[in-house]
Protein backbone atom coordinates (compact mmCIF):
# COMPACT_ATOMS: atom_id res chain seq x y z
CA UNK A 1 0.00 0.00 0.00
CA UNK A 2 1.23 2.90 -0.87
CA UNK A 3 1.61 5.70 2.42
CA UNK A 4 -0.17 8.92 2.19
CA UNK A 5 1.32 11.59 0.59
CA UNK A 6 3.42 14.11 2.01
CA UNK A 7 1.65 17.38 0.06
CA UNK A 8 -1.62 15.49 1.22
CA UNK A 9 -0.45 15.72 5.17
CA UNK A 10 0.29 19.23 4.90
CA UNK A 11 -3.26 19.81 2.90
CA UNK A 12 -4.60 18.29 5.26
CA UNK A 13 -2.99 20.93 8.34
CA UNK A 14 -3.97 23.43 6.26
CA UNK A 15 -7.05 23.18 5.63
CA UNK A 16 -8.27 22.74 9.49
CA UNK A 17 -6.29 25.93 9.93
CA UNK A 18 -8.06 28.13 7.44
CA UNK A 19 -11.31 26.31 8.55
CA UNK A 20 -10.45 27.35 11.84
CA UNK A 21 -9.65 31.10 10.99
CA UNK A 22 -12.63 30.96 8.45
CA UNK A 23 -14.90 30.11 11.58
CA UNK A 24 -13.21 32.68 13.67
CA UNK A 25 -14.07 35.53 10.71
CA UNK A 26 -17.64 34.70 10.73
CA UNK A 27 -18.09 35.08 14.06
CA UNK A 28 -15.72 37.50 15.11
CA UNK A 29 -14.79 39.54 12.07
CA UNK A 30 -18.26 39.76 9.87
CA UNK A 31 -20.15 42.22 11.75
CA UNK A 32 -23.72 41.88 12.80
CA UNK A 33 -26.14 42.51 9.69
CA UNK A 34 -28.75 44.92 10.68
CA UNK A 35 -32.51 43.73 9.82
CA UNK A 36 -31.49 39.73 10.44
CA UNK A 37 -29.56 39.92 12.86
CA UNK A 38 -27.26 36.53 14.13
CA UNK A 39 -28.67 34.11 11.17
CA UNK A 40 -26.99 35.68 8.68
CA UNK A 41 -23.69 34.53 9.53
CA UNK A 42 -24.77 31.11 8.18
CA UNK A 43 -25.01 32.77 4.83
CA UNK A 44 -20.48 32.93 4.34
CA UNK A 45 -20.68 29.05 4.74
CA UNK A 46 -24.14 28.43 2.72
CA UNK A 47 -22.83 30.01 -0.43
CA UNK A 48 -19.56 28.03 0.18
CA UNK A 49 -20.59 24.77 0.13
CA UNK A 50 -23.45 25.44 -2.61
CA UNK A 51 -20.21 26.90 -4.95
CA UNK A 52 -18.52 23.20 -3.97
CA UNK A 53 -21.64 21.45 -4.44
CA UNK A 54 -21.85 23.10 -8.03
CA UNK A 55 -18.04 23.01 -8.74
CA UNK A 56 -18.13 18.68 -8.29
CA UNK A 57 -21.18 18.68 -10.49
CA UNK A 58 -19.39 20.13 -13.12
CA UNK A 59 -15.73 18.32 -12.11
CA UNK A 60 -17.75 15.38 -12.62
CA UNK A 61 -19.13 16.11 -16.11
CA UNK A 62 -15.77 17.30 -17.21
CA UNK A 63 -14.06 14.34 -16.13
CA UNK A 64 -16.73 12.18 -17.75
CA UNK A 65 -15.90 13.63 -21.06
CA UNK A 66 -12.43 12.70 -20.39
CA UNK A 67 -13.07 9.40 -19.31
CA UNK A 68 -15.22 8.64 -22.21
CA UNK A 69 -12.44 9.61 -24.87
CA UNK A 70 -9.35 7.95 -23.03
CA UNK A 71 -11.17 4.94 -21.27
CA UNK A 72 -8.68 5.51 -18.27
CA UNK A 73 -10.05 4.06 -14.50
CA UNK A 74 -8.55 7.11 -13.06
CA UNK A 75 -11.47 9.47 -14.43
CA UNK A 76 -13.92 7.59 -13.43
CA UNK A 77 -12.49 7.79 -9.89
CA UNK A 78 -12.34 11.36 -9.92
CA UNK A 79 -15.88 11.55 -11.40
CA UNK A 80 -17.42 9.50 -8.35
CA UNK A 81 -15.38 10.94 -5.66
CA UNK A 82 -16.22 14.75 -6.98
CA UNK A 83 -20.02 13.60 -6.83
CA UNK A 84 -19.19 11.80 -3.73
CA UNK A 85 -18.32 14.95 -2.15
CA UNK A 86 -20.60 17.37 -3.46
CA UNK A 87 -24.01 15.29 -2.62
CA UNK A 88 -22.86 16.10 1.02
CA UNK A 89 -21.75 20.07 1.01
CA UNK A 90 -25.27 20.64 -1.46
CA UNK A 91 -27.37 18.73 1.35
CA UNK A 92 -25.27 21.00 4.01
CA UNK A 93 -25.96 23.87 1.72
CA UNK A 94 -29.75 22.85 1.66
CA UNK A 95 -30.32 22.67 5.29
CA UNK A 96 -27.93 26.25 6.02
CA UNK A 97 -30.43 27.36 3.54
CA UNK A 98 -33.52 26.56 5.36
CA UNK A 99 -31.97 27.76 8.65
CA UNK A 100 -31.79 30.94 7.23
CA UNK A 101 -35.36 30.77 5.73
CA UNK A 102 -37.08 30.22 8.25
CA UNK A 103 -36.99 33.55 9.86
CA UNK A 104 -35.61 36.07 6.85
CA UNK A 105 -38.84 34.43 4.84
CA UNK A 106 -40.61 32.63 7.46
CA UNK A 107 -40.61 29.45 6.14
CA UNK A 108 -38.66 26.60 5.86
CA UNK A 109 -38.68 25.58 2.53
CA UNK A 110 -40.48 27.98 -0.84
CA UNK A 111 -40.33 26.47 -4.50
CA UNK A 112 -38.21 29.56 -5.27
CA UNK A 113 -35.68 28.91 -8.52
CA UNK A 114 -32.32 28.19 -6.73
CA UNK A 115 -34.37 25.77 -4.27
CA UNK A 116 -35.86 23.88 -6.55
CA UNK A 117 -33.22 23.63 -8.60
CA UNK A 118 -31.02 22.83 -5.42
CA UNK A 119 -33.72 19.42 -5.13
CA UNK A 120 -33.83 18.21 -8.36
CA UNK A 121 -29.38 18.41 -8.48
CA UNK A 122 -29.99 16.39 -5.56
CA UNK A 123 -32.29 13.60 -6.97
CA UNK A 124 -29.65 13.45 -9.65
CA UNK A 125 -26.60 12.93 -7.67
CA UNK A 126 -28.59 10.08 -6.08
CA UNK A 127 -30.23 8.70 -9.48
CA UNK A 128 -26.49 8.57 -10.37
CA UNK A 129 -25.36 6.85 -7.09
CA UNK A 130 -28.18 4.58 -8.26
CA UNK A 131 -27.64 3.73 -11.33
CA UNK A 132 -23.83 2.65 -10.50
CA UNK A 133 -25.15 0.61 -7.73
CA UNK A 134 -26.93 -1.61 -10.20
CA UNK A 135 -24.23 -2.28 -12.42
CA UNK A 136 -21.75 -5.03 -11.66
CA UNK A 137 -19.10 -4.64 -14.38
CA UNK A 138 -16.64 -1.95 -13.53
CA UNK A 139 -16.14 -0.97 -17.12
CA UNK A 140 -19.69 -0.62 -17.51
CA UNK A 141 -20.48 1.23 -14.57
CA UNK A 142 -17.76 4.06 -15.49
CA UNK A 143 -19.28 4.51 -18.64
CA UNK A 144 -22.71 4.57 -17.84
CA UNK A 145 -21.58 7.27 -14.91
CA UNK A 146 -19.68 9.36 -16.95
CA UNK A 147 -22.75 9.62 -19.39
CA UNK A 148 -25.11 9.97 -16.86
CA UNK A 149 -23.00 12.54 -15.20
CA UNK A 150 -22.81 14.67 -19.21
CA UNK A 151 -26.38 14.27 -19.40
CA UNK A 152 -27.24 15.89 -15.76
CA UNK A 153 -24.83 18.53 -16.26
CA UNK A 154 -26.62 19.54 -19.81
CA UNK A 155 -29.81 19.72 -18.45
CA UNK A 156 -29.21 21.59 -14.93
CA UNK A 157 -28.83 25.17 -16.48
CA UNK A 158 -31.93 24.73 -18.42
CA UNK A 159 -33.77 23.69 -15.40
CA UNK A 160 -32.50 26.41 -13.99
CA UNK A 161 -33.49 28.70 -16.85
CA UNK A 162 -36.75 27.15 -16.86
CA UNK A 163 -37.69 27.66 -13.33
CA UNK A 164 -36.41 30.99 -13.38
CA UNK A 165 -38.85 31.99 -15.74
CA UNK A 166 -41.41 31.78 -12.82
CA UNK A 167 -41.04 33.81 -9.97
CA UNK A 168 -38.09 34.38 -7.66
CA UNK A 169 -37.61 35.16 -3.95
CA UNK A 170 -34.15 34.08 -3.42
CA UNK A 171 -31.58 37.30 -3.25
CA UNK A 172 -29.03 37.57 -5.61
CA UNK A 173 -26.36 38.85 -3.55
CA UNK A 174 -23.43 38.56 -5.66
CA UNK A 175 -23.72 40.87 -9.28
CA UNK A 176 -27.65 41.36 -9.03
CA UNK A 177 -29.57 43.48 -7.28
CA UNK A 178 -33.27 42.69 -7.23
CA UNK A 179 -35.77 44.53 -5.72
CA UNK A 180 -38.48 41.76 -5.34
CA UNK A 181 -36.03 39.36 -3.87
CA UNK A 182 -36.60 39.37 0.16
CA UNK A 183 -33.82 39.07 2.84
CA UNK A 184 -31.17 40.79 0.11
CA UNK A 185 -28.54 42.68 1.80
CA UNK A 186 -25.36 44.46 0.31
CA UNK A 187 -22.37 43.50 2.00
CA UNK A 188 -19.68 46.20 4.06
CA UNK A 189 -16.87 45.43 3.10
CA UNK A 190 -15.48 42.78 6.44
CA UNK A 191 -18.24 41.17 4.97
CA UNK A 192 -17.19 41.12 1.63
CA UNK A 193 -13.58 39.53 3.07
CA UNK A 194 -15.44 37.02 4.73
CA UNK A 195 -17.50 35.75 2.47
CA UNK A 196 -14.88 35.58 -0.58
CA UNK A 197 -12.28 33.70 2.28
CA UNK A 198 -14.87 31.47 3.00
CA UNK A 199 -15.22 30.48 -0.98
CA UNK A 200 -11.59 29.67 -1.08
CA UNK A 201 -11.50 27.46 2.08
CA UNK A 202 -14.05 25.56 0.98
CA UNK A 203 -12.67 25.12 -2.45
CA UNK A 204 -8.97 24.33 -0.56
CA UNK A 205 -11.50 21.78 1.13
CA UNK A 206 -13.19 20.35 -1.65
CA UNK A 207 -9.31 19.87 -3.45
CA UNK A 208 -8.40 18.15 -0.28
CA UNK A 209 -11.22 15.91 0.13
CA UNK A 210 -11.24 14.88 -3.14
CA UNK A 211 -7.84 13.64 -3.17
CA UNK A 212 -8.53 11.47 0.01
CA UNK A 213 -11.68 10.51 -2.25
CA UNK A 214 -9.31 9.45 -5.15
CA UNK A 215 -6.87 7.48 -2.91
CA UNK A 216 -9.63 5.77 -1.41
CA UNK A 217 -11.34 4.63 -5.08
CA UNK A 218 -7.68 3.68 -6.09
CA UNK A 219 -7.23 1.44 -3.53
CA UNK A 220 -10.84 0.07 -3.68
CA UNK A 221 -9.96 -1.14 -7.40
CA UNK A 222 -6.35 -2.49 -6.26
CA UNK A 223 -8.71 -4.67 -3.57
CA UNK A 224 -11.06 -5.17 -6.37
CA UNK A 225 -8.14 -6.33 -8.57
CA UNK A 226 -6.71 -8.80 -5.85
CA UNK A 227 -9.95 -10.35 -5.02
CA UNK A 228 -10.38 -11.12 -9.00
CA UNK A 229 -6.69 -12.71 -8.72
CA UNK A 230 -7.71 -14.73 -4.85
CA UNK A 231 -11.01 -16.12 -6.92
CA UNK A 232 -8.99 -17.16 -10.07
CA UNK B 1 -6.67 0.06 -51.52
CA UNK B 2 -9.73 -0.02 -50.12
CA UNK B 3 -11.74 3.08 -50.79
CA UNK B 4 -14.53 4.66 -48.21
CA UNK B 5 -18.17 5.21 -49.78
CA UNK B 6 -18.60 8.86 -50.84
CA UNK B 7 -20.23 10.34 -47.62
CA UNK B 8 -24.10 10.47 -49.39
CA UNK B 9 -24.03 6.63 -49.56
CA UNK B 10 -23.28 6.56 -46.02
CA UNK B 11 -26.67 8.82 -45.14
CA UNK B 12 -28.95 7.25 -47.27
CA UNK B 13 -27.51 3.64 -46.35
CA UNK B 14 -27.92 4.98 -42.39
CA UNK B 15 -31.16 6.66 -43.07
CA UNK B 16 -32.43 3.43 -44.26
CA UNK B 17 -31.41 1.11 -41.75
CA UNK B 18 -33.22 3.89 -39.12
CA UNK B 19 -36.47 3.41 -41.50
CA UNK B 20 -35.93 -0.24 -41.35
CA UNK B 21 -35.61 -0.02 -37.47
CA UNK B 22 -38.57 1.74 -37.15
CA UNK B 23 -40.19 -0.48 -39.14
CA UNK B 24 -39.29 -3.82 -37.58
CA UNK B 25 -40.60 -2.07 -34.42
CA UNK B 26 -43.99 -0.93 -35.41
CA UNK B 27 -44.31 -4.60 -37.29
CA UNK B 28 -43.56 -6.27 -33.88
CA UNK B 29 -45.94 -3.59 -31.97
CA UNK B 30 -48.88 -4.51 -34.79
CA UNK B 31 -48.24 -8.29 -34.39
CA UNK B 32 -48.86 -7.93 -30.48
CA UNK B 33 -49.81 -5.01 -29.60
CA UNK B 34 -48.63 -5.27 -25.62
CA UNK B 35 -46.94 -2.10 -25.08
CA UNK B 36 -49.69 -0.20 -26.66
CA UNK B 37 -51.96 -1.58 -25.04
CA UNK B 38 -50.67 -1.57 -22.03
CA UNK B 39 -49.84 2.26 -22.27
CA UNK B 40 -53.02 3.18 -23.17
CA UNK B 41 -55.00 1.32 -19.96
CA UNK B 42 -52.36 2.46 -17.87
CA UNK B 43 -52.79 6.09 -19.01
CA UNK B 44 -56.39 6.04 -18.46
CA UNK B 45 -56.53 4.46 -15.32
CA UNK B 46 -53.42 7.43 -14.30
CA UNK B 47 -56.36 10.00 -15.26
CA UNK B 48 -59.10 7.97 -13.39
CA UNK B 49 -56.23 8.15 -10.06
CA UNK B 50 -56.17 12.10 -10.97
CA UNK B 51 -59.93 12.56 -11.43
CA UNK B 52 -60.56 11.10 -7.56
CA UNK B 53 -57.23 12.54 -5.70
CA UNK B 54 -58.02 15.89 -7.52
CA UNK B 55 -62.30 16.14 -7.51
CA UNK B 56 -62.06 17.58 -11.10
CA UNK B 57 -64.96 19.89 -10.59
CA UNK B 58 -65.28 22.76 -13.39
CA UNK B 59 -62.84 25.21 -11.55
CA UNK B 60 -60.42 22.92 -11.00
CA UNK B 61 -60.31 21.38 -14.67
CA UNK B 62 -59.44 24.64 -16.12
CA UNK B 63 -56.09 25.11 -14.49
CA UNK B 64 -55.16 21.09 -14.07
CA UNK B 65 -55.79 20.13 -17.27
CA UNK B 66 -52.55 20.36 -18.60
CA UNK B 67 -50.71 19.33 -15.64
CA UNK B 68 -52.58 15.70 -15.43
CA UNK B 69 -51.75 15.25 -19.30
CA UNK B 70 -48.63 15.71 -18.86
CA UNK B 71 -48.24 13.67 -15.74
CA UNK B 72 -49.75 10.55 -17.46
CA UNK B 73 -47.96 11.00 -20.60
CA UNK B 74 -44.77 10.95 -18.77
CA UNK B 75 -46.04 7.83 -16.54
CA UNK B 76 -46.94 5.90 -19.65
CA UNK B 77 -43.95 6.97 -21.34
CA UNK B 78 -41.52 4.85 -18.81
CA UNK B 79 -43.79 2.44 -19.06
CA UNK B 80 -43.18 2.09 -23.39
CA UNK B 81 -39.27 3.18 -23.16
CA UNK B 82 -38.59 -0.19 -20.44
CA UNK B 83 -40.89 -2.34 -22.88
CA UNK B 84 -39.12 -1.29 -25.85
CA UNK B 85 -35.62 -1.69 -24.63
CA UNK B 86 -36.54 -4.99 -22.81
CA UNK B 87 -37.73 -6.70 -25.64
CA UNK B 88 -34.48 -5.62 -27.75
CA UNK B 89 -32.37 -7.03 -24.44
CA UNK B 90 -33.91 -10.25 -23.65
CA UNK B 91 -34.25 -12.18 -27.01
CA UNK B 92 -30.78 -10.65 -27.74
CA UNK B 93 -32.00 -8.44 -30.82
CA UNK B 94 -30.39 -5.64 -29.87
CA UNK B 95 -26.86 -7.76 -30.03
CA UNK B 96 -27.85 -8.46 -33.49
CA UNK B 97 -28.92 -5.00 -34.28
CA UNK B 98 -25.22 -3.83 -33.26
CA UNK B 99 -23.70 -6.22 -35.25
CA UNK B 100 -25.29 -5.12 -38.05
CA UNK B 101 -23.09 -3.27 -40.45
CA UNK B 102 -24.56 0.19 -40.45
CA UNK B 103 -24.02 3.37 -37.99
CA UNK B 104 -25.01 3.02 -34.54
CA UNK B 105 -26.86 6.88 -34.77
CA UNK B 106 -29.53 4.84 -36.80
CA UNK B 107 -29.90 2.29 -34.19
CA UNK B 108 -30.45 5.04 -32.09
CA UNK B 109 -32.31 7.28 -34.10
CA UNK B 110 -34.64 3.87 -34.84
CA UNK B 111 -35.51 3.11 -31.49
CA UNK B 112 -36.32 6.92 -30.40
CA UNK B 113 -38.51 7.43 -33.79
CA UNK B 114 -40.26 4.24 -32.94
CA UNK B 115 -41.26 5.21 -29.50
CA UNK B 116 -42.21 8.48 -30.53
CA UNK B 117 -44.64 6.96 -32.90
CA UNK B 118 -45.89 4.93 -29.83
CA UNK B 119 -46.47 7.67 -27.56
CA UNK B 120 -48.30 10.21 -30.15
CA UNK B 121 -50.50 6.65 -30.55
CA UNK B 122 -51.04 7.16 -27.24
CA UNK B 123 -51.55 10.80 -26.97
CA UNK B 124 -53.82 10.84 -30.02
CA UNK B 125 -56.28 8.19 -28.09
CA UNK B 126 -55.96 9.82 -24.86
CA UNK B 127 -56.71 13.41 -25.74
CA UNK B 128 -60.00 12.53 -27.10
CA UNK B 129 -61.25 10.73 -24.25
CA UNK B 130 -60.34 13.22 -21.77
CA UNK B 131 -62.13 15.73 -23.88
CA UNK B 132 -65.21 13.71 -23.88
CA UNK B 133 -64.67 12.85 -20.12
CA UNK B 134 -64.44 16.16 -19.13
CA UNK B 135 -65.97 18.18 -22.03
CA UNK B 136 -62.86 20.34 -22.71
CA UNK B 137 -61.57 20.89 -25.92
CA UNK B 138 -58.49 20.02 -26.49
CA UNK B 139 -57.69 20.19 -30.57
CA UNK B 140 -56.05 23.43 -30.42
CA UNK B 141 -53.49 23.69 -32.98
CA UNK B 142 -50.59 24.83 -30.59
CA UNK B 143 -51.70 22.38 -27.74
CA UNK B 144 -50.95 20.15 -30.25
CA UNK B 145 -47.76 21.45 -31.38
CA UNK B 146 -46.56 21.41 -27.79
CA UNK B 147 -47.43 17.88 -27.15
CA UNK B 148 -45.21 16.79 -30.68
CA UNK B 149 -42.34 19.38 -29.20
CA UNK B 150 -42.87 17.85 -25.65
CA UNK B 151 -42.87 14.14 -26.55
CA UNK B 152 -39.64 14.57 -28.50
CA UNK B 153 -37.63 15.98 -26.15
CA UNK B 154 -38.90 12.97 -23.27
CA UNK B 155 -38.25 10.47 -25.92
CA UNK B 156 -34.91 11.37 -27.00
CA UNK B 157 -33.85 11.40 -23.94
CA UNK B 158 -35.42 8.62 -22.49
CA UNK B 159 -34.27 6.23 -25.20
CA UNK B 160 -30.90 7.33 -24.15
CA UNK B 161 -31.30 6.57 -20.86
CA UNK B 162 -33.61 3.31 -21.39
CA UNK B 163 -30.78 1.60 -22.92
CA UNK B 164 -28.50 2.20 -19.96
CA UNK B 165 -31.41 1.39 -17.61
CA UNK B 166 -32.27 -2.01 -19.11
CA UNK B 167 -28.75 -3.18 -18.83
CA UNK B 168 -28.54 -2.73 -14.94
CA UNK B 169 -29.50 -4.88 -12.14
CA UNK B 170 -32.86 -3.30 -10.93
CA UNK B 171 -33.64 -2.44 -15.09
CA UNK B 172 -37.21 -1.08 -15.10
CA UNK B 173 -37.54 0.57 -11.89
CA UNK B 174 -34.20 2.43 -12.62
CA UNK B 175 -35.32 4.40 -15.53
CA UNK B 176 -38.02 6.74 -13.79
CA UNK B 177 -35.59 7.94 -11.38
CA UNK B 178 -33.06 8.80 -14.19
CA UNK B 179 -35.43 9.95 -16.38
CA UNK B 180 -37.32 12.36 -14.24
CA UNK B 181 -34.90 15.00 -13.27
CA UNK B 182 -32.92 15.42 -16.69
CA UNK B 183 -36.15 15.20 -18.20
CA UNK B 184 -38.21 18.23 -16.08
CA UNK B 185 -37.34 21.24 -17.57
CA UNK B 186 -39.55 19.44 -20.69
CA UNK B 187 -42.00 18.81 -18.33
CA UNK B 188 -42.51 22.61 -16.60
CA UNK B 189 -42.23 24.17 -20.53
CA UNK B 190 -44.57 21.58 -21.63
CA UNK B 191 -46.96 22.24 -18.93
CA UNK B 192 -46.88 25.77 -18.77
CA UNK B 193 -47.02 26.31 -22.78
CA UNK B 194 -50.39 23.60 -23.12
CA UNK B 195 -51.62 25.74 -19.97
CA UNK B 196 -51.17 28.89 -21.92
CA UNK B 197 -53.07 27.35 -25.10
CA UNK B 198 -55.83 25.89 -23.01
CA UNK B 199 -56.51 28.99 -21.33
CA UNK B 200 -56.60 31.06 -24.53
CA UNK B 201 -53.46 33.38 -23.08
CA UNK B 202 -51.66 35.71 -25.53
CA UNK B 203 -48.66 34.42 -27.39
CA UNK B 204 -45.76 36.54 -25.97
CA UNK B 205 -47.13 34.49 -22.58
CA UNK B 206 -46.17 30.94 -24.18
CA UNK B 207 -43.55 32.23 -26.04
CA UNK B 208 -40.61 31.68 -23.70
CA UNK B 209 -41.81 28.88 -22.85
CA UNK B 210 -42.44 26.88 -26.76
CA UNK B 211 -38.89 28.28 -26.90
CA UNK B 212 -37.80 26.45 -24.29
CA UNK B 213 -38.83 23.36 -25.85
CA UNK B 214 -37.23 23.68 -29.09
CA UNK B 215 -34.11 24.57 -27.55
CA UNK B 216 -34.23 21.31 -25.06
CA UNK B 217 -34.89 19.31 -28.36
CA UNK B 218 -32.15 20.48 -30.30
CA UNK B 219 -29.94 20.41 -27.26
CA UNK B 220 -30.35 16.88 -26.40
CA UNK B 221 -31.19 15.29 -29.38
CA UNK B 222 -27.66 16.51 -30.32
CA UNK B 223 -26.29 15.35 -27.02
CA UNK B 224 -28.36 11.91 -27.26
CA UNK B 225 -26.64 11.67 -30.94
CA UNK B 226 -22.94 12.13 -29.45
CA UNK B 227 -23.48 9.47 -26.58
CA UNK B 228 -25.26 6.40 -27.83
CA UNK B 229 -22.62 4.97 -29.01
CA UNK B 230 -20.88 5.13 -25.69
CA UNK B 231 -23.94 3.32 -23.94
CA UNK B 232 -24.20 0.68 -26.27
CA UNK B 233 -20.52 -0.35 -27.07
CA UNK B 234 -19.91 -3.94 -25.60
Amino acid sequence: MTPKPRLLAVLDTVCIVLFLIAVGLVFFYAPLERSMGQVQRVFYFHVATAWVGMLGFMVAAGVGVVYLRTNHSLWDIVGLAAIEISLVFFFVAIVTGSIWARPAWNTWWTWDTRLTTAAIVELIYAAYWMLRQGIEDAEKRARFGAVYAILACISVPITFASIRLLRTIHPVVVGGGDPNAEGGFSMTPAMRVTFFYSLIVFSILFVDMLWHRIRLGQLAEKVEQLKLKLSA
Amino acid sequence: MKTSPPPINLLRRTFQATVAIIWKDLAAEMRSREMLSAMLVFSLLVILIFNFALELDIKARQTVTSGILWATFAFAGTLGLNRSMAIEKDRGCMDGLLLAPVDRSAIYFGKAIGNLVFMLVVEAIVLPVYSVLYNINLFHPGLLAVILLGSLGYVVVGTLLSAMAVQTRTRDVLLPILLFPVVLPVLISAVKASQGFLLAAEWTEIAPWFNLLLVYDVIFTAAAFMIFDYVVEE
